[in-house]
């Protein structure tokens, strides 16, 4: 059976969820073989073995810290003359899109960004996407070299599937390219303590109607009543009242959970984008006339002020 | 020192439109009004400000790949104050993908001339936000993309970039590909004045054969990826509407429990 690559985001040796997602899709097409590089590379195997990786290709090197997406790019390419696969996916993240997209160039390919969905046809790989703010549904495949594909996250639920998962040294040589853009600084984000907003499977978000930092509270204590991320829209973003990292839509993060619940966001184009495609989606409004109630299983007309607590008081007292 | 700046925008249909495929499977573009690409808005806007604030005699050169219309968009950056534009127009243009698309842009830079290309983070109607690490990796120059902050100093362009495992400072030598994201400041509005000297700003056109592009290399047939089929997403059926009169906390309650999340 052919190979397919799988790239590892892993933050020093522990895979992110999406990766995982990555090998159930592989194992559609081929036999994952996963790329991870930089700090903790190795570390990453157990995890990429249970899920299904036949081999595990590793290097590290401070270059990958150092420097922005080109290292990776070149280790990629090493990867791909290596192994000669049938397909290379990464996640779809703004590097993964980045890394992806300066492969392809270099291997000849084509590139598609953003799959939902990955199925094995004739041609090769048929990725599913989802476009002009989720409005549409498309189907296409690379028609030229090999594809690389860049997938959402939730877009496939992660299957464990014990392999072999050998580790072997993957051999890099850095470009010229590789070292132009150096990285001087770095400030970790600080962990919340609540899942990951694109892979988490309930998502809470406000909006303008939350009406200030300090209120943000209330979404954040009904979002801890259900184990959910907390999300908000560009308006409260703006406004300064929650952070950038958590916004959702366009130029947020697209999100698909199981459940999304919007409270005082009016549903505009930009911010569906990035939650039309969640399963179940619930609003709470004052405003009747909001679009975000045209995409709503449940919704309920209300002041945030009021229905928020009294929805997170009655989740309390049912979980007992 | 003089600073060239080459600014790549994009004209795309308006998102609050009703946007749909053509019949090949292209973007429809003839039914919904055109616009530049908000996005594209914060890239002028940083070329401004980087002109604004430097002691050198700095060019502002607006770039866009598109059909005649995309010369609205053109007009729209000289009107918020770019010096000149550049539209790259050709019947074989049409249905290129990101990968065809940055080679032209690549092409086109190189024959204007340039020190810093400044993009937006992603085009609103493809949202890859692919080409400026494609047109980084043509041009075999530093790629230093979707930046919060940006400046230039003495042939080095820093910035800052918030990934989501954390906040990166950058810094590389000119020349250089960035791209700027929506925090990266509000675009200014054109000014009356801005809106009238844009009219008498020089605009160029180019065509393929001014690149040395040969019409195989874009184009559908030129693409890398071809798209089989597009279907507009089933309407999500109508929900339950209820309204908050006491009990809405509670009813909600009960519908999540209903369908298992609590
Ligand atoms: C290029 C571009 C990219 C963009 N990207 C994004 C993006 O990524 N994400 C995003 O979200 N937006 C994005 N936007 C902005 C988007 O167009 C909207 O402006 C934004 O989503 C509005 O946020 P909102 O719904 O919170 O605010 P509003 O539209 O002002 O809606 C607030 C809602 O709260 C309700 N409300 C007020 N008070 C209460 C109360 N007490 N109780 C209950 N309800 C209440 C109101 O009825 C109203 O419906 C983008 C725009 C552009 C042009
Ligand atoms: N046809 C085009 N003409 C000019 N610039 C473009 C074009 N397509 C994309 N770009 C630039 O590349 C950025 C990212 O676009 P994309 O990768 O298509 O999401 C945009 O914000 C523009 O700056």
């Amino acid at each position: 059976m052919a190979e397919v690559l799988v790239y590892v985001d892993h933050v020093d040796g522990a895979v992110r969820k999406p990766t995982l997602e990555l090998l159930t899709l592989a194992r559609r097409v081929g036999e994952p073989v996963a790329v991870a590089l930089g700090n903790g590379a190795a570390d990453t195997a157990a995890a990429l073995a249970e899920h299904g990786a036949v081999k595990v290709l590793t290097h590290e090197a401070a270059e990958y810290a150092d420097y922005l997406v080109v290292p990776k790019v070149d280790a990629l390419q090493a990867a791909v003359e290596a192994v000669s696969p049938a397909a290379v996916l990464v996640p779809s993240s703004a590097e993964g899109k980045e890394i992806a997209a300066r492969l392809a160039l270099r291997i000849g390919s084509g590139i598609i960004t953003d799959a939902i969905d990955l199925e094995a046809g004739d041609e090769g790989p048929v990725a599913t996407q989802s476009v002009f703010a989720a409005s549409f549904t498309t189907k296409s495949r690379v028609s030229k070299g090999t594809p690389v594909i860049t997938v959402k996250p939730n877009s496939a639920a992660v299957e464990a599937a014990p392999a072999a998962g050998a580790v072997e040294a993957l051999s890099v040589s850095f470009s010229a390219q590789a070292t132009g853009t150096k990285v001087t600084a770095r400030t970790p984000r600080e962990s919340t303590g609540r899942p990951e907003l694109t892979e988490a499977a309930i998502v809470v978000s406000g909006g303008r109607g939350v009406n200030g930092a300090e209120n943000f509270a209330i979404i954040e204590a009904l979002a801890d009543s259900l184990g959910a991320a907390v999300g908000a829209s560009r308006a409260a973003v703006d406004a300064g009242w929650y952070p950038h990292t958590n916004q959702v839509g366009q130029t947020g993060k697209s999100v698909s959970p199981q459940l999304y619940i919007a409270s005082g966001i009016s549903g505009a184009i930009q911010h569906r984008a990035g939650m039309q495609t969640s399963k179940t989606i619930v609003a709470i409004n004052k405003d009747a006339e909001a679009p975000i109630f045209e995409l709503v299983d449940y919704g309920v007309v209300g002041d945030l002020f009021d229905v928020v607590p009294a929805l997170t008081e009655e989740i309390k007292s049912r979980k007992g | 020192m003089s600073l060239r700046i080459v600014v790549t925008v994009k004209y795309v249909p308006d998102a609050t439109g009703d946007r749909h495929f053509a019949d090949d499977l292209t973007v429809d573009r003839d039914d919904v009004d055109g616009l530049l690409s908000e996005l594209d808005e914060y890239a002028v806007e940083q070329a401004l400000q980087i002109s604004e604030n430097s002691d050198d005699d700095v060019e502002i050169t607006v770039l866009t790949v598109g059909p005649e219309d995309a010369k609205d968009a053109l007009r729209k950056a000289l009107s918020m104050g770019a010096d000149k534009a550049i539209h790259v127009e050709d019947d074989d243009l049409h249905g290129t993908d990101a990968l065809g698309t940055s080679l032209v842009l690549a092409k086109a830079v190189e024959k204007a001339g340039y020190d810093l290309v400044i993009s937006g983070m992603a085009s609103t109607d493809g949202t890859m936000g692919v080409v400026p690490a494609l047109l980084a990796e043509r041009l075999g120059v530093p790629q230093v993309t979707l930046l919060s902050e940006v400046s230039v100093e003495d042939g080095t362009v820093k910035g800052r970039r918030d990934g989501d495992a954390a906040s990166e400072q950058l810094e590389a030598s000119l020349p250089a590909v960035v791209s700027v994201t929506d925090q990266s400041g509000e675009a200014r509005y054109p000014s009356f004045k801005g809106i009238m000297a844009a009219k008498k700003k020089p605009v160029q056109s180019w065509d393929l054969s001014d690149l040395d592009i040969e019409a195989e290399e874009v184009g559908l047939e030129g693409a890398y990826t071809v798209v089989d089929a597009a279907a507009e997403r089933p309407a999500r059926t109508a929900g339950t509407i209820v309204k908050d009169e006491g009990e809405g906390g509670k009813q909600l309650a009960e519908y999540l429990a209903s369908q298992k999340f609590i």
